[in-house]
């Protein structure tokens, strides 16, 4: 994964330190230069993944905000991304880590196309890759700081996967990161089931996203939704959700409490 | 083959553009015992006659399970088979540990060929003395190849390599049109006959010939001797059959085949290590 510098000779710390990791020994100036060659904290952020397995293949819907810490910052980055002819990539979590993501895929996918021989990589094989890249990332206390949700159809089986971070991988007709752990997953239990049309899996990823958008303060209103079948991927244009902020409650929010404390 | 003064490296070409070391390997795979591989769209079969050293030993193993789904049959230097079997195994647990997925067997057999290509182009190597029968499965369904020591490979319906190989390779081009569209059942039966080709007369049983199938749905795997024996009956038994219609009285005199001993004579030439 790492590539190696040219000369060793001159690179001879950079090499020996990209595999030292830093401990409590009192040696500051190591540790830091230790540090400072792996990732210790995101920087900018993508929110909540949030995708469903339906009828035709797959469905998944991510906003296109970056969070630079509480700051809004970035407002066009695109989080989901084709793999190949049969997949499609999400990922929450540090937008450099997806970036370099998408590079190492592109490598993988450009290598099989060379071999031209009919055969190609499906989405379980794209999954199980990023996973044994995770997991060895995370091994080495440098984490790729994402969450990635992989989907896909090939030959009429869709399929739908998770890794996250330390490289925790499992399959699932519903998936969600970040946020949408907490507020997606549970109206996923209760509203999915198997062969969903497209427009009801639409409903119940904008329904998702909607509750998203008002609790997750990371969230923009701005999503895509990707679709991804037998044929191919689809990413939508960017739209924005309709919200609803006459609630009576919201009207006077400090009703039932007055005063600063 | 005549020995020359371009053939004691395999990095010096003759002047008419050959290099002798790698022809020479490839004498080396015409000298092990048979082996024969044929496929349909869906199943793989290989077969081998099993030679032992003498008597008293148990006979070479010539066919190794690959993965549930590539087996390879070989000839000539079974150690140097032995070692390249070692590294397929490797090559296709590796990617089955990456990916989740089998290997396709046209990309392992390209791996194969690209490593017996170094040594024909290194001083301090030799040629692998071995051909290997690849059958396994991929997308697009079941696939027999043949790696030769020179690093080539070819794509077969179905061939058969080794000694007496040739009776075999006559008997299967006879019928290899209908293989694609074969039934399981009779690839293995043709498999079967193509071994008693290479026999030239020897009675077939049972315990001279490994036969093993792969295909979709079917893990690789060896045929047990009962199953192979009851195959044989029913030709054999068509055979005498027939003997027995022909001239009658003594139908199993005139079934027994020719001795053993035809089959151990043409062993003497053979080195201990080839088989």
């Amino acid at each position: 994964m790492f590539l190696l510098p040219v000369s060793f000779s001159i690179n001879a710390d950079y090499f020996f330190l990209q595999f030292t990791i830093p401990i409590d020994n009192g040696d500051s100036v190591k540790n830091a230069e230790a540090d400072s060659q792996r990732t210790l904290y995101p920087y900018v952020t993508g929110t909540s993944i949030v995708a469903i397995k339906y009828k035709d293949g797959v469905l998944m819907a991510s906003d296109m905000g970056g969070s630079y810490g509480s700051t809004l910052r970035y407002k066009n980055i695109e989080r989901m991304k084709a793999i190949g002819k049969h997949s499609l990539l999400g990922a929450s979590g540090e937008i450099s880590d997806f970036q370099e993501i998408l590079r190492y895929l592109d490598e993988l996918v450009l290598n099989d196309n060379m071999w031209d021989d009919g055969n190609s990589l499906g989405p379980k094989e794209v999954h199980n890759y990023l996973t044994r890249v995770m997991y060895n990332r995370r091994n080495k206390f440098n984490p790729l700081w994402n969450t990635l949700v992989l989907g896909g159809v090939k030959n009429g089986e869709s399929y739908l996967g998770m890794v996250s971070m330390i490289g925790v991988s499992f399959e699932d007709n519903h998936v969600a990161t970040g946020f949408g752990n907490h507020l997606a997953r549970p109206i996923l239990r209760d509203e999915w089931h198997a062969d969903l049309s497209f427009e009801d899996g639409v409903k119940l990823l904008e329904k998702c996203m909607r509750v998203l958008l008002y609790r997750d303060r990371s969230a923009i209103n701005k999503l895509q939704i990707a679709k991804i079948t037998e044929e191919g991927v689809t990413v939508s244009q960017p739209y924005s959700l309709k919200t609803f902020w006459e609630f009576k409650a919201f009207n006077n929010p400090t009703a039932g409490a007055e005063g600063s404390w | 083959m005549f020995r020359n003064q371009y053939d004691t490296d395999v990095t010096t070409w003759s002047p008419t553009g050959r290099l002798f070391q790698v022809e020479y390997a490839m004498e080396a795979v015409k000298q092990g015992s048979a082996a024969i591989g044929l496929r349909s769209r869906s199943h793989v079969v290989l077969a081998c006659v099993n030679k032992a050293q003498s008597e008293l030993s148990s006979h070479q193993k010539k066919i190794f399970k690959v993965d549930d789904h590539i087996g390879v049959a070989i000839a000539g230097l079974t150690a140097d088979g032995r070692v390249l079997s070692r590294y397929m195994r490797s090559e296709a647990i590796n990617h089955s540990f990456t990916y989740e997925s089998p290997l396709p067997v046209g990309r392992l057999v390209v791996h194969l060929a690209d490593k017996a290509q170094v040594c024909t182009q290194r001083s301090w190597k030799r040629p692998y003395g071995v051909g290997l029968l690849v059958g396994g499965l991929d997308e697009s369904g079941a696939h027999l190849y043949y790696n030769c020591p020179s690093g080539n490979y070819f794509e077969y319906q179905a061939f058969a390599i080794g000694s007496r190989s040739q009776a075999a390779k006559t008997y299967l081009e006879r019928r290899f049109e209908s293989f694609g569209d074969s039934s399981r059942e009779d690839l293995i039966k043709d498999a079967i006959l193509a071994v008693r080709e290479t026999l030239q007369g020897e009675t077939l049983k049972s315990s001279l010939c490994t036969v093993s199938v792969l295909g979709v749905g079917e893990p690789f795997h060896f045929l047990d001797q009962e199953t192979i024996q009851k195959v044989i009956d029913t030709f054999e038994k068509v055979a005498e059959d027939e003997e027995g219609e022909a001239g009658e009285g003594d139908a199993e005199a005139a079934a027994a085949p020719a001795e053993q001993g035809g089959g151990g004579a043409g062993d003497q030439d053979v080195a201990p290590m080839e088989m």
